[in-house]
């Protein structure tokens, strides 16, 4: 269990006050100036060595995607933008860091702006996030004021920070329908290559991160890149905010070290499963875009990138779901389903088909009214989005199906038996005159 | 060059080449729907996906570039399969996804036989469907009288909207909706306002745009093609003239990269039911003051009548539509007659006589993309030539400036506007323009000089003023192999009648005072070649006989009328702007009793007792390239070098230049010429687009 010693977000359920003087006697703001005197190769050795990988879902790590910035500003600017378009179900984290801890994002947005030598930066907050947008608004107004950032500030790097309010689509989460939207055109990602960091906002070199990602990144560089990896496995260093919701007696967001045992974080933080251990059915461990695993997994399993992985899982944005033996998985995932058909943006065929063709087999298996066959057509559709998109929201839309169909395809077949019982037909036959 | 491996066979590519162009090159075949070869890379459609050793995912090949890809190991190409099973599922799949929610219409698509998605569809897709849902239904838009959709067969490639957006210039049309719900929309429901849409219906790789003039006309299978010219404007569009049993169905584009690329304005393509209509299938002649029909024999010889006794007193004049080869016999035949009135500008156009580059689109159609500063004088070129104003558009998106002299105009992209009459001209010979500095500057500078400059009364000074201005600024004659002096005309027989020299002999009268002369009583006979666009002479005042194609005004006046072969009908040669010498071919034979021009010009010759020396349209060529040598070079445009002899800077004469704006003679792009003016489709155009209320955005 993280020491208390060793937390970063020290406000992260509001306790406290958020603004400048109260975030400053957190330890927010200190030492910002020296840190930028060491330079910006320090402050992105600093990142890679501390062995960050990006909170957003898909763990690149940080330092390096910093460096892939070209090293001269030649005739465009650099950009930084945050993606604080947090739309991911089940992931709650980052409104959290913006409407408690405002001033850690906002140092690191100074920070890593400096590093990346952009001097101005994009907040892109979720169009839902009205109150978080508000108190983060405010406190730039007070970082403003303070000249912590703007023009000649105390820190000596000229640097502007705009807040930009999405508009409700989950996949301008993505980080390049992120910059279309911020550009004023309709939120669909673009092909890559080129990436970002050579061709990003308004064709300029860009790097969109994270807000968990930018937000601890002073106060690792403040503590010491050792002490940040000295937390967690290797490669799997550092702290990290989950969110835990569902079947759990108290669902919270807590700040934990990097590959807790999922069970210790559910009994430690949330109370445990709702009706002891034993009633736990199954468990999406990083938001709706991984495959759910089973209660046998979740016993042991680590809560780190790598042994999720190894689970052909993942940890996402550590958002942790659990599902108790009351739940109906079917109806569950035919959720999660209509939820990608509904946000997909349309563009490539892959997705815009069948998002909603998994969706419609998944609703009447709910049911069951669906044919044994059709669960491996489901299965085969799903492989077909997958990997064939422009853009990660194909995957995200499969792989919960799939999680669906490898660990509880049981449940399925229950489902489509017992209505074929209800019906008088035989369990596994077919309607031959009909067919 | 840049080594690249596609499925075994190694092949040297330019790394800028997306894997797709490396792929064809090595001669595998990529099917696709969104990429085209002149639009932005959209990499939605997802069917070329190919496996490229080391990557996670297949890649859409569209999408990537070859220097995009990252060597082996040890420094080996990058490997491209495009025949895995991986590629071969990937490719079903997408397939699949394609068609799960397009209609099974084929039989009742007007696409059907020529359509991308059957075709893939056999090619690449699965036997049968899994799909066991509902299909889903989508709304039809309108898009005006040239486009028909059926939504529900959109695959959402983005090619229109693509189009639309970058090659017309028109934005009107986007795609609104996400996911499944997304839809290719003109968001106001209007028709759309580019003379380029028909161009969007031969891109749509599936039924959802069709041609709505040619609804269930014909299937692709019934069809004789025939490759030949366009002649509604003066650009000689390479085109594919359709047809069944001897009627002309449709007209589609060819490739010609250095006039048209694959783009035809919608006159080009949508006139052709003018081909139908109004149409001269036998002679007439003028009885009691009332047309009548006649023989030819009857027809003839009136017509000889009026030519013979009249000697010097008779004139002709050849049309916007006439060809090379009935320009020849009838300057022949005027020759033999001792008139020198013969004039084929019928418009006034004060070029014509002195050197051939005077008259030329010199720097070549192509020489657009060169040309870093243009300059428009009294020209509107996207109702003139709507093709080349694509070409414009494309090079003010690279960067070339664009100003114009002339009335303003809507032109689908940005023009400095440096006035609406030829002080301007002036002003930037004095310097007092602060555009005169961009001519300065430019490497190839360029100025276009429209009809709307050279058709009045002080063109002439106007013409002078050009010339100078191309002297003093470069635009001609400062770098060799560059000479961007350029005429663009209007009318497709112009550059062939200057060419030939159809325009009046020593103390000969030009069309105007032809046409002066004939109400004056001393001119008896007028012979025109399809001659309608002018006023003619006061009906009782001697004898017009009319040589032409359609009832337009031109056969209302006439006393006499020879049905001739349009532009289909014919092996004809033209001259396009350039100077580029093209030849049409004949894809249906004249209406009725119709013929060839030079034909009937032969025929009525021999009843005058001058009988032109030719018998058959290869005799005619031959005597035609023995006179003119111009015309034996067949497809090849002009080298545009600067030639010696030619004194840009006196071009004209000098004089005052009147303060009226230059207005383009064009007044209705979908009405310029007896064809357009006979099709429905022409006129439902017209009209839709003078109807069209002009919508704001928040309407």
């Amino acid at each position: 269990m993280l020491a208390d010693k060793d937390r970063i977000f020290l406000n992260l359920y509001g306790l406290q006050d958020w603004r400048l003087e109260a975030a400053r006697r957190r330890g927010a703001w200190n030492a910002t100036r020296d840190m930028l005197e060491c330079g910006r190769d320090w402050i992105i050795d600093q990142v890679k060595a501390s062995g960050l990988r990006g909170r957003g879902g898909a763990g690149f790590p940080t330092g390096l995607k910093w460096s892939f910035m070209p090293k001269e500003v030649k005739d465009r600017p650099h950009y930084l933008v945050v993606n604080a378009d947090e739309s991911e179900p089940g992931t709650c984290k980052d409104r959290e860091i913006m409407r408690h801890d405002p001033h850690l994002l906002i140092e690191g947005c100074l920070v890593a702006s400096f590093a990346m030598q952009a001097h101005a930066c994009y907040i892109y907050i979720r169009g839902e996030y009205v109150a978080e947008r508000e108190v983060l608004e405010a406190a730039i107004r007070e970082a403003y004021e303070a000249r912590l950032i703007g023009r000649d500030n105390v820190h000596g790097w000229d640097f502007d920070l705009y807040v930009h309010h999405g508009a409700g689509a989950y996949i301008c989460g993505e980080e390049t329908a992120l910059l279309e939207s911020l550009e004023g055109k309709k939120g669909q990602p673009r092909l890559k290559p080129p990436f970002p960091a050579n061709v990003g906002l308004y064709g300029c070199p860009t790097t969109v991160n994270n807000v968990e990602s930018i937000a601890v990144a002073p106060t690792i560089i403040r503590r010491g890149a050792a002490w940040f990896a000295g937390i967690g496995r290797p490669k799997n260093e550092g702290t990290k905010v989950f969110s835990i919701s569902g079947h759990v007696n108290r669902p919270c967001n807590v700040e934990e070290a990097m590959g807790i045992p999922l069970r210790q974080l559910l009994e430690e933080h949330c109370g445990g499963v709702r009706g002891g251990w034993s009633n736990l059915k199954a468990v999406i461990p990083g938001g709706s875009s991984v495959r759910m695993i089973t209660a046998e997994m979740a016993e042991t399993v680590l809560m780190d990138f790598d042994a999720l992985s190894a689970l052909k899982s993942g940890l996402g944005t550590a958002a942790v779901i659990v599902m108790d033996q009351s739940t109906d998985l079917v109806a569950a995932i035919a959720r999660l389903a209509y939820f990608y058909k509904h946000e997909s943006c349309g563009q490539c065929t892959p997705c815009r088909e069948g998002t909603g063709w998994m969706w419609r087999v998944l609703t009447r298996m709910q049911s069951g009214e669906a044919e044994m066959s059709e669960i491996d057509l489901l299965l085969d559709v799903a492989g077909q989005v997958e990997g064939h998109t422009i853009c990660a929201l194909g995957d995200a839309a499969a792989w919960p199906i799939q999680g669906l169909i490898w660990n509880f395809r049981h449940e399925i077949e229950d489902r489509i038996t017992a209505y074929r019982r209800s019906r008088g037909l035989h369990a596994l036959g077919t309607l031959a005159a009909a067919e | 060059m840049t080594k690249i491996i596609v499925d075994g066979t190694e092949i040297d590519v330019p790394p800028e080449y997306t894997l797709l162009q490396a792929c064809e090159a090595a001669g595998a075949e990529i099917p696709r729907f969104c990429y085209h070869e002149r639009l932005s890379i959209a990499g939605n459609c997802r069917m070329c996906l190919v496996e490229v050793k080391g990557a996670p995912k297949p890649v859409a090949s569209c999408a990537q570039q070859v220097r995009d890809q990252r060597p082996g190991p040890n420094g080996e190409p990058p490997v491209v399969n495009t025949r895995s099973p991986l590629v071969r599922r990937a490719r079903e799949g997408v397939m699949e996804f394609l068609l799960i929610n397009h209609p099974l219409d084929c039989p009742v698509c007007d696409q059907g036989g020529e359509c991308d998605l059957q075709d893939q569809a056999i090619g690449y897709g699965r036997a049968g469907s899994r799909f066991d849902e509902n299909k889903r239904a989508v709304e039809d838009k309108f898009m005006g009288p040239l486009i028909k959709t059926v939504m529900n067969r959109c695959i959402q490639c983005t090619r229109c909207v693509r189009f639309a957006t970058e090659i017309a210039g028109v934005p009107e049309l986007g795609a609104s909706g996400r996911g499944e719900d997304m839809e290719i929309t003109t968001y106001l429901e209007g028709a759309l306002t580019s003379e380029l849409q028909g161009n969007m219906v031969d891109l749509c790789p599936v039924g959802a745009l069709t041609s709505k003039p040619y609804a269930f006309n014909a299937r692709p299978w019934e069809l004789r093609r025939t490759e030949t010219i366009d002649v509604m404007d003066a650009l000689g569009s390479n085109i594919r003239v359709d047809a069944r049993q001897g009627e002309v169905l449709r007209v589609l584009p060819r490739v010609q990269e250095e006039i048209n690329e694959e783009w035809i304005s919608d006159k080009t393509r949508h006139a052709v039911d003018g081909l139908r209509r109004q149409r001269l299938d036998r002679p007439y002649v003028r009885v009691d003051g009332r047309l009548r029909e006649a023989s030819w024999g009857e027809a003839l010889s009136m017509a000889a009548d009026a030519l013979r006794p009249c000697g010097g007193a008779v004139g002709a004049i050849a049309g916007d539509l006439a060809c090379v080869e009935s320009m020849k016999a009838t300057l022949d035949l005027f020759t033999a007659l001792g008139s020198p009135n013969v004039d084929g500008r019928p418009d006034g156009l004060v070029l014509g006589g002195g050197p051939r580059e005077s008259w030329l689109f010199n720097a070549g159609i192509a020489g657009i993309d060169e040309a870093d500063a243009i300059l428009l004088v009294g020209t509107n070129p996207r109702i003139e030539a709507p093709v080349l104003n694509a070409r414009l558009r494309r090079a003010w998106l690279r960067g070339a400036e664009i100003a114009s002299v002339g009335a303003a105009a809507d032109l689908t992209y940005r023009v400095t506007q440096l006035g609406e009459d030829g002080g301007a001209l002036e002003r930037l010979l004095a310097g007092e323009e602060d555009w005169a500095t961009r001519l300065e500057g430019a490497r190839r500078p360029m100025v276009i000089v429209g009809q709307g400059a050279l058709i009045r009364p002080d063109s002439a000074a106007l013409l002078r003023a050009v010339g100078q201005l191309c002297a003093r600024f470069g635009i001609s004659g400062r770098e060799a192999g560059w000479n961007g002096y350029c005429v663009l005309h209007t009318a497709a027989a112009r550059v062939g009648a200057l060419d030939l020299g159809f325009v009046p002999g020593p103390g000969g009268l030009d069309a105007a005072a032809m046409v002066r002369a004939m109400d004056a009583g001393s001119l008896s006979a007028l012979w025109l070649l399809g001659v309608d666009e002018i006023d003619l002479p006061a009906p009782g005042r001697g004898t017009v006989i009319y040589v032409g194609t359609h009832g337009d005004r031109g056969a209302h006046r006439a006393d006499i009328v020879l049905p001739a072969a349009a532009y289909t009908e014919k092996a004809a040669i033209f001259v396009n702007t350039e100077g580029r010498v093209q030849m049409t071919q004949r894809a249906a034979f004249p209406k009725g009793a119709a013929r060839e021009d030079w034909a009937i010009v032969r025929a009525l010759s021999e009843r005058l007792g001058h009988r032109l020396p030719y018998d058959s349209h290869a005799q005619l060529h031959q005597r035609l390239l023995a006179d003119h040598p111009v015309f034996a070079s067949l497809d090849h445009a002009p080298r545009r070098d600067f030639p010696a002899g030619f004194d840009v800077a006196s071009l004209g004469a000098a004089g005052t230049l009147s303060s009226a704006a230059l207005v383009s003679p064009v007044r209705d792009f979908y009405l310029t010429n007896p064809i357009a003016r006979a099709s429905v489709v022409m006129a439902e155009c017209a009209a839709s687009r003078r109807a069209a209320p002009v919508l704001m955005a928040a309407e």
